[in-house]
């Protein structure tokens, strides 16, 4: 390596400016995108580890490993960690962090400094939902639901105060987001020039900003209520309880769209670059995007068809409901009908959203069956809806999140990881994955209640099956660890673009140079212009890259 | 009727499970044929137009919107036909038949305790009678909890401060799991109860036996009970004052001015035939507006009443 070459190379973001410090007061995007990482990462393991627990206890319908108490904890902390600190911020923050100025031709985010608080306040908020822990734990599902919320000894006022504090952390990055797109756009790149993550990213940041105040005030409603026994949820107080239900979906249902959209974004360009093709309905993925974000705030009351709302507010809410399955449907046949007469190349990314598509449409029919109000009164609250939620989110946010992780990789670490590894590992999540959760649909249209410690012998077998599946999920999880951090120090050089893609991140080495590119960016062509772009000329420039 | 269950259902026990079967299979169906759809294209894509070499550029169509409309039309299509299916079962799943009987349900930490109209009660097992509705009328001791029967498709949440009502008609006698569904604290998962569906002679005998004076309980003690259970106390006092109807405190032996202004002693027969046929002596200065209790109350139950009233004899 000459010394040019290796000035240059110091100046990647990972190494300029070095030291400690100049990480944790960094207003590098792509420095606090990988904070994120750090953080999510730890999270989902953490979660990951209640997960295995709550399975092993329920290989068996008497007591296993852990009395009733400690399991109820067990999965509100399961649910609360891969929701608040895991699933909510992995793609927007982390990843989103990372690759939405890199992907619109940007220097940073519109507020950095914002950016930076926005790391602090999550890791001060993660640390008093973990706090709940050594103060004895809370047992209420990560609903919080009333009046068992409030009248319950455990530890309810830390897990939710963390929450609280948490959501300012995602609507810090949401504002970020949304004037970083309006205004900080390289020159040429017009609304529908935008790559489809961004637009992804900004309709998620638009329900981040507007809903989650909302969470934000119902958790203080109901810390207040317990702190001070002033009555707004407890019936005993001259509260009700069904009020909390309301205020508590009106935020969380759309951030079920929280997680999803951005998801959706990674698909987008996942499928138009290895398969190497415009991607497919453009206008119609973008427009779909913000009418699911639009939607969804309309339908919270699909979480009630059995809380004793009137019919009418159920029809309604059912209705809306459905229509939120439009759009997605509209998305899943875009992004197959991409892939037709395209150029498939099946690397681990691609492979993870080819999953995607298997998991996440199987995790969007269920939801139809859910929307039905007939329906949806005998599977409420039994293991389907366990089952739903864990094909959208796990089958379809997190299979999304690890193909952007895969795809994004070389570019966040100039390292390509183990191709070979990270197929076993994704065929054995993908295999287990089915395993656990699929048999899950089976108990729990077959009744089996959600959030039961122990269970009738009926379900045992199905229950034993689950068990076994979330094994070899969880190694599958062991081997992507294995291989992934291998990489940080083995793997091998990665080029620019080693993906041949045509969004604005790969156009500058990899890493990233500290301020992203070595010269203004201007859009010269779209986002996914595989169809004007000639391949030679570009295999040309490709194989310059690599030979250097 | 199906009584074995399906992979997905478990056997279905009630009036409204058939529909809702249907429409779960209905929608299955469909995802079935469209997931199928989705599948077998990105597998053929994927087969067929698999990178050999060096990437090509492709000719095909970035949008057509033809297709577009198509797909976007037939899912919507489908999806408001299931709609309505489950709008109208819905409705019918909340609008209780007007010749169900009512069972008054409490839900507390953490067991289920069920009231019949006949006095009768019980923890944790709802005895009903086959091929009769059934409403539910239930409430909350604490937190919510939410009452489950799967074979019977039904389920409702039971609040604390409201009551919330459902029904179901069951179709098979046997026994049937009644979960909570709704997370309540350490117990939640012991929360099981069983609804156990009889023919309507075992009910009534089931009732008759569960409804008669507590162990040891005097007869004139289990009137005193049925005052207030039968709600003889909302027009009638025990300490002599005035109401819609006379008071019962020293009324047995006592002579009483009726309206159409002949006197009549008050004895068994009297007090049996104004608790059966309070028509038929009217005391003077009340209005007619007893109903009967033909039917409501059972022999021994109108004696314990009668046992009670002459129990009255002062003041308490």
């Amino acid at each position: 390596m000459s010394t040019l070459e290796k000035a240059i190379a110091d100046t990647n973001y990972l190494k300029d400016p070095p030291g400690i410090k100049n990480w944790l007061f960094t207003l590098d995007h792509k420095r606090i995108g990988v904070l994120y990482l750090y953080g999510i990462m730890a999270s989902f393991l953490l979660g990951g580890i209640f997960a295995m627990l709550l399975r092993l206890e329920l290989l068996s319908p008497d007591q296993v490993i852990v009395d009733a108490d400690t399991y109820n904890q067990f999965f509100t902390l399961h649910g609360a960690v891969m929701i608040f600190l895991f699933i909510i911020p992995s793609i927007p923050a982390a990843l989103g962090n990372f690759v939405l100025p890199l992907m619109i031709g940007a220097k940073d985010v519109a507020f950095p400094r914002l950016n930076l608080a926005s790391w602090y306040i999550y890791v001060a908020g993660a640390i008093i939902c973990l706090y709940s822990i050594v103060a004895g734990g809370a047992d209420t599902g990560w609903t919080f639901y009333t009046p068992y919320s409030t009248q319950t000894s455990t530890a309810v006022i830390s897990l939710t105060f963390g929450a609280f504090v948490l959501g300012f952390s995602s609507i810090f990055t949401g504002i970020n987001f949304i004037a970083t797109i309006h205004k900080l756009r390289a020159p040429g790149m017009s609304w529908f020039k935008m790559p489809l993550m961004v637009w992804a990213l900004y309709a998620t940041s638009i329900i981040q900003v507007m809903a989650t105040p909302v969470l934000g005030i119902t958790l203080v409603l109901l810390i207040v209520e317990r702190a001070f026994g002033i009555g707004i949820f407890d019936p005993a107080m001259g509260g009700d309880p069904v009020l909390y239900q309301h205020f508590f979906w009106f935020y969380s249902h759309p951030a079920v769209y929280i997680m999803i959209l951005p998801a959706m974004g990674i698909i987008s360009e996942l499928i138009s670059t290895f398969s190497h093709k415009k991607i497919f309905g453009y206008k119609m993925i973008a427009f779909s995007s913000l009418g699911i974000a639009f939607v969804s705030f309309l339908v919270w009351g699909h979480h009630m068809f059995v809380s004793g709302q009137s019919e009418l507010a159920a029809m309604v809410f059912s209705f809306l409901t459905f229509f939120v399955g439009i759009p997605s449907g509209i998305k899943v046949f875009n992004w197959v009908a991409t892939m037709y007469k395209g150029s498939i190349e099946l690397k681990t990314p691609m492979l993870y959203a080819l999953s995607f598509l298997f998991l996440f449409t199987i995790g969007g029919f269920t939801g139809i069956v859910l929307g039905s109000l007939a329906v949806d009164v005998h599977l409420h609250d039994t293991y389907f809806i366990v089952a739903h939620f864990h094909y959208v989110m796990m089958g379809g946010t997190v299979m999304a999140f690890l193909g952007g992780l895969h795809y994004w990789w070389p570019k966040m670490w100039g390292r390509m990881y183990s191709e070979f590894w990270a197929k076993i590992s994704l065929a054995l999540i993908f295999i287990g994955f089915n395993a656990t959760f699929f048999t899950q649909f089976i108990m729990g249209s077959q009744g089996m209640p959600r959030r039961y410690a122990t269970y009738v012998d009926t379900y045992h077998r199905l229950h034993a099956f689950s068990t076994y599946g979330s094994w070899v999920l969880g190694l599958g999880f062991v081997v992507m660890a294995v291989y992934l951090i291998h990489s940080l120090f083995k793997g091998s050089k990665a080029p620019a673009n080693p993906w041949r893609s045509l969004t604005m991140e790969w156009e500058t080495t990899s890493p990233p140079i500290t301020h992203n590119f070595d010269r203004p960016m201007v859009l010269e062509h779209g986002p996914y212009d595989y169809d004007v772009i000639d391949p030679k000329r570009r295999l040309e420039d490709h194989k310059r890259e690599v030979s250097k | 009727m199906d009584t074995t269950g399906t992979l997905f259902l478990p056997p279905s026990g009630s009036t409204i499970s058939g529909e809702v079967d249907f429409q779960f299979y209905f929608i299955y169906a469909a995802s079935i044929f469209f997931f199928a759809v989705v599948t077998f294209a990105s597998l053929l894509f994927v087969v067929r137009y698999r990178r050999r070499g060096e990437p090509t550029r492709s000719d095909a169509p970035t949008h057509n919107t033809l297709l577009e409309i198509v797909w976007t039309a037939i899912p919507t299509v489908l999806i408001v036909i299931v709609f309505v299916m489950g709008f109208r079962t819905y409705l019918k799943m909340h609008v209780v038949p007007g010749d169900a009987m009512e069972i008054k349900v409490t839900a507390q930490k953490w067991f289920w305790s069920f009231d019949y109209p006949e006095g009768a009660s019980a923890v944790n097992e709802l005895v009903v009678p086959v091929n009769q509705p059934v409403k539910l009328l239930m409430s909350s001791q604490d937190v919510i909890h939410s009452f489950f029967v799967p074979n019977f498709r039904v389920k409702m949440d039971v609040l604390p401060n409201r009551y919330s009502v459902t029904w179901f008609e069951a179709t098979q006698t046997g026994e049937f799991d009644l979960f909570c569904t709704e997370y309540c604290g350490k117990g939640h998962a012991e929360m099981i109860g069983k609804v156990k569906v009889v023919s309507e002679s075992e009910y009534n005998n089931w009732v008759e036996a569960g409804a008669g004076p507590a162990e040891g309980e005097g007869l004139a003690d289990y009137g005193r009970r049925l005052y207030v259970s039968k709600a003889c106390n909302t027009c009638h006092s025990i300490d002599g004052s005035g109401n819609v109807g006379p008071s019962f405190l020293q009324k047995f032996g006592a002579e009483e001015a009726l309206a159409d202004g002949s006197f009549i002693t008050v004895d068994e027969n009297y007090l049996r035939e104004s608790i059966l046929n309070p028509q038929a002596k009217i005391v003077a200065g009340y209005d007619p507006v007893m109903p009967t209790y033909q039917g409501l109350l059972k022999d021994r139950e109108v004696d314990a009443l009668i046992e009670f009233i002459k129990s009255l004899k002062d003041g308490q």
